[in-house]
């Protein structure tokens, strides 16, 4: 008895063979107090710093999540408009520009139209002007064949009988023979 | 693969640490963890086969040889404050930064606050959330002696029946007290199974009623078993090793194998304690079927 009171419950337990120390009652106590000592320092951490902390960090991620994604929304609806202001431009430019192209073309083609016209009265004053003078050298052409054959027979009649020569009824005869 | 480890280190490396610091830290924890995991193999070696499987349970005052007192600091105070100071140090220290885009360690301590409370929504319904934080204490409490009881040459404090009970039956009346505190005696209608026929009720009625009483008892014998078997199946084990001489490698692979699983138990374990409190919590705030 003496001996078993000096010897530690694990000692006890160790001496008996394969004895289990779970099952050493004395030691319970002792376990059981530290354990709800531990238990409750644990819940005071958690409860009073831990938990409220990581549940904020939490709350303040899925408000910043939210707000991310409100603020990628209307990034999103302002690069949506943007596109949709940018091709409107585009194709008031482009309106613009045919516009702008039609209405050259049209002032050209005026132009061009009234250059034709004026280079054809040009051509056709010019055209007239020159036939006006073809007639004129035709005539006096005409008139110098009967001159030269006037003369020319008045010579040959003066050569052949100058007695006989009367200028004015050879001149009458020529007229005569080439009116004939 | 690799592109989404790269994407993944950066999103939680946010403190700017390289990461180089990181992995340095794992591999001299590693080292420390071979160098303990080969003294705690060659401890107590002495030639013959003389395994004593179960001295490692032992409670042992921390100075001295005297008796386990009630405040005597022993191995089970020696590791239950070891308990704490992790959980301090990931609850608390790792959430120091409050970072929005989280750190590793602030990532794990929400990972095990997400994953506890969604446990807790999960099974006992949203009216339970106010008692997250007892299961949150209770989860971290074991799932951190647990894999502190790993460490070779340790002490597992939930590997003691006293400790288990202690919590399985704070569970237990916490609940019964809490069942009856929210539904008076309506509570009595967790025993009393609508859906049956009328003549095999009062049957059922004495069956869930005896379930009911030993749910204490299995919920913390399960957990200081798993705990309890573990480890005397690694003694067991490494004891062999002293006595095979060379031949000892093949219960080290044993060994090995054996420890994976055990952390894998470790963590199960912790996780099964807690989804049967979530359980009973249910059975308490909505006794009806």
């Amino acid at each position: 008895m003496a001996d078993d009171a000096t010897h530690s419950a694990a000692d006890a337990a160790h001496a008996s063979g394969p004895g289990m120390p779970q099952l050493d009652v004395a030691t319970f106590p002792h376990q059981m107090f530290w354990l709800v000592v531990t238990l409750v320092v644990i819940f005071l951490i958690l409860s009073r710093i831990a938990l409220p902390r990581i549940a904020a960090v939490l709350a303040e991620r899925a408000g910043t999540i939210t707000n991310d994604i409100a603020a990628a929304e209307d990034l999103k609806r302002q690069a949506a408009e943007a596109e949709e202001a940018y091709n409107k431009a585009l194709a008031d430019a482009r309106a613009e520009a045919q516009a702008i192209i039609a209405e050259t073309r049209a002032e050209i083609q005026a132009e061009l139209d009234e250059a034709t016209t004026h280079a054809d009265a040009e051509i056709s004053a010019k055209a007239a002007e020159s036939e006006a003078r073809i007639r004129e050298i035709r005539a006096g052409a005409l008139e110098s064949v009967e001159q030269v054959a006037k003369d020319t027979a008045a010579e040959i009649v003066a050569a052949i009988g100058p007695a006989s020569a009367d200028a004015s009824a050879v001149a009458a005869a020529v007229s005569d023979r080439m009116k004939g | 693969m690799k592109e989404d480890r790269r994407v993944a280190t950066e999103s939680t490396n946010s403190d700017g640490t390289p990461q180089g610091n990181g992995k340095m830290v794992a591999y001299g924890l590693v080292a420390i963890a071979v160098v303990l995991f080969i003294l705690g193999l060659v401890d107590g070696y002495d030639g013959s086969l003389s395994i004593h499987p179960m001295d490692q349970f032992e409670v042992a005052p921390l100075f001295g040889d005297g008796p386990v007192g009630l405040f005597t600091p022993s191995n089970v105070t020696l590791l239950m404050a070891a308990t704490v100071l992790c959980i301090v140090a990931l609850m608390v220290l790792g959430t120091r930064g409050r970072a929005v885009v989280p750190s590793r360690s602030q990532s794990m301590a929400e990972l095990a606050y997400g994953f506890v409370r969604k446990m807790v929504e999960d099974v006992a319904g949203k009216d339970a959330l106010p008692y997250f934080p007892y299961i949150f204490t209770l989860f971290l409490f074991i799932l951190f002696a647990n894999f502190l009881g790993l460490i070779p040459r340790s002490f597992t404090t939930t590997s003691h029946i006293a400790v288990t009970a202690v919590m399985g039956f704070g569970v237990f009346f916490t609940v019964t007290i809490l069942g009856f505190v929210k539904n008076g005696a309506g509570f009595l209608s967790l025993f009393w199974v609508t859906s049956a026929p009328l003549a095999i009720r009062p049957v059922l009625a004495i069956i869930e009623l005896i379930s009911y009483l030993v749910r204490p008892i299995s919920h913390s014998l399960r957990l200081a078993g798993s705990m309890m078997a573990g480890h005397a199946v690694l003694k067991v084990f490494a004891g062999f090793t002293g006595v095979l001489g060379v031949a000892g490698i093949a219960p080290i692979v044993g060994v090995i194998a054996i420890y994976a699983l055990e952390t894998l138990v470790a963590a199960i374990q912790a996780y099964v304690f807690t989804i049967l409190t979530c359980v009973y919590l249910k059975d308490a705030l909505h006794p009806h079927h």
